[in-house]
């Protein structure tokens, strides 16, 4: 994945943020459980320094989604407060940019389109061109999203997120629906943009491989209204050899974690 | 079959270009190809018509000959009252459909938007639909008189539900994941509508014109049937009170092109509008 220079440009008027979750509870209602309350994510507390990307890993149904979502504005917390930049974070927040599983690209935008949403359709034809070349999408921007492939269409949702140049990147499972080789790409691409960048990103993820190739912090979240069960510090440099034996017993003491044993 | 394998396995392995056609080759039709495979259906009836109104089977009361339809049209047009029944009829239908579509468009999003204005008007605007349209007319006479008034408002009533359905049930289940990313992109109120909403709703909505426009139509020719004295709704009750068989055949006829011509024409503005469906 090439990174073109122009991109640098963007650095200085990049700020990452600091995330803090405090004593944060996510309680849904539901009417088939007894009590009518599920309660997702019980007393978390979570400080993550402006930069640093943390990998959010634990059992589908954990909460690890909702915490993120949380993060981002489109939840609201039903006890504790979460801020971004030491502001409270009340509702959906220009700070944070999200990554969703799926694309979710708008069918009748053009790719360029797609990505100008990231800037709140501001013109920029320039910058959206940076940042598609960025995401090795040059000469893709008046495709539609139904030409393009499913990785591309990650890609576009990448740049669609970064052009905005937000404080904290939440990524939610990204690469899950890709192909194994896609996912790589992806995940070295992002290696890539987080670095130079120096965004704060929290990512989502059931994959301990992806956990550990990508983050500074593991943070593993228990079974449902457990909170923080574990945070292990990788403590690498990146970028990571895939190969890396160092990754080797973290991975080993991960996947035991969730009763895998190697 | 197995003596042929090996002949078969050479050409299978020889570059792509060298594979047999398919036995069932795809035919590739171009516009004009289209258009005559179209006509096929109506020159072949066209044919049964002649040889049925011919052969003696049915008398020329009952079913005069093309010929005599034809004739009928350049009778009318002599008299200078064929264009004024096409043209009457027209502007009912576009009117109205206009009027109909453009509350439908208008109360559908209302209620396909906000749950509590669905929970306040859907309830009545079931019950009124549920009102057999053609029951509004003898009201419709006494409250506004025997002229445009009551035909251009039943036309509208008949646009009126189609739409109002379609467009309300497409906001209402509008992409609720295309909603968040709109949302979280910073988009709300009427930049989330107009920017996420009703593109999404688009196809659900153009699929309820069309059905609108179609009941414009249906209503436009009973409004006629029951109450004018031009038309082409008359202009078939009129025929057949004079036993014109000929016009009466020529006034279905026209309404069979004019339908498929106007939704032709929303077809058109459909397909230029969702060109990324």
């Amino acid at each position: 994945m090439s990174i073109s220079s122009p991109a640098r440009t963007d650095v200085a008027e990049l700020a990452p943020a600091p995330v803090l979750l405090k004593s944060v509870t996510k309680s849904f209602t539901s009417k088939s459980t007894p009590g009518g309350r599920v309660d997702v994510l019980e007393d978390i507390n979570l400080a993550i320094p402006p930069g640093e990307i943390v990998a959010i890993l634990g059992p589908s149904g954990c909460g690890k989604s909702t915490l993120l979502r949380l993060v981002a504005g489109l939840e609201r917390p039903t006890s504790g407060v979460v801020t971004v930049d030491g502001h409270e974070v009340t509702g959906i927040d220009a700070r944070c940019s999200v990554v969703f599983q799926e694309p979710r690209l708008l069918p009748w935008r053009s790719i360029s389109g797609n990505v100008k949403l990231g800037i709140r359709d501001r013109s920029g034809a320039q910058e959206i061109d940076q940042w598609l070349e960025l995401v090795g999408l040059s000469g893709f921007g008046d495709y539609l999203p139904k030409q393009i492939s499913g990785g591309m269409a990650q890609r576009t949702a990448l740049a669609r997120a970064l052009i905005g140049h937000p404080g904290v990147l939440l990524l939610d499972e990204p690469f899950a629906a890709l192909d194994a080789l896609t996912r790589m790409q992806m995940q070295d691409l992002l290696v890539d943009v987080a670095s130079r960048l120096g965004t704060t990103v929290l990512l989502v993820t059931h994959d301990v491989d992806e956990a550990l190739y990508l983050a500074d912090r593991v943070i593993v979240l228990g079974n449902r209204g457990e909170g923080i069960s574990e945070v292990i510090d990788v403590g690498i440099a990146r970028p990571r050899d895939r190969s890396n034996p160092a990754l080797a017993p973290l991975r080993g003491e991960l996947l035991r974690r969730f009763g895998i044993h190697t | 079959m197995s003596t042929q394998a090996p002949e078969q396995r050479v050409v299978i392995a020889g570059p792509s270009d060298q594979l047999p056609a398919p036995s069932t080759p795809r035919v590739r039709v171009s516009w004009l190809g289209a258009i005559l495979l179209g006509m096929v259906v109506p020159v072949v009836l066209l044919g049964f018509w002649q040889w049925g109104a011919t052969n003696g089977a049915f008398a020329s009361s009952q079913l005069p000959t093309p010929s005599a339809v034809f004739g009928a049209l350049l009778e009318l047009i002599e008299r200078g009252t064929f264009w004024s029944h096409v043209a009457i009829s027209l502007q009912r239908v576009l009117v109205g459909f206009a009027i109909g579509a453009s509350a439908g468009l208008v109360i559908g999003s209302i209620v396909g938007l906000s749950r509590n204005a669905s929970r306040i008007l859907s309830p009545t605007i079931q019950a009124f639909r549920a009102v057999p349209s053609l029951a509004w007319v003898p009201l419709l006479v006494l409250w506004m008189g025997i002229y445009e008034g009551p035909k251009v408002t039943l036309v509208a009533i008949g646009a009126f539900f189609p739409v109002f359905t379609t467009v309300a049930s497409g906001f209402m289940h509008a992409d609720r994941k295309l909603i968040e990313v709109g949302r979280a992109y910073g988009l709300s109120g009427v930049s989330l509508v107009t920017g996420v909403l009703l593109p999404t709703a688009a196809p659900t909505i153009f699929a309820g014109l069309r059905l609108g426009l179609a009941q414009s139509w249906l209503f436009v020719v009973a409004a006629e049937l029951i109450a004018s004295s031009k038309g082409l709704g008359f202009l078939l009750i009129d025929s057949q009170n004079t036993l014109r068989t000929d016009i009466l055949l020529l006034a279905i006829i026209c309404l069979a092109i004019l339908g498929k011509t106007t939704d032709y024409i929303l077809a058109t503005i459909e397909r230029r509008t969702l060109r990324w469906v």
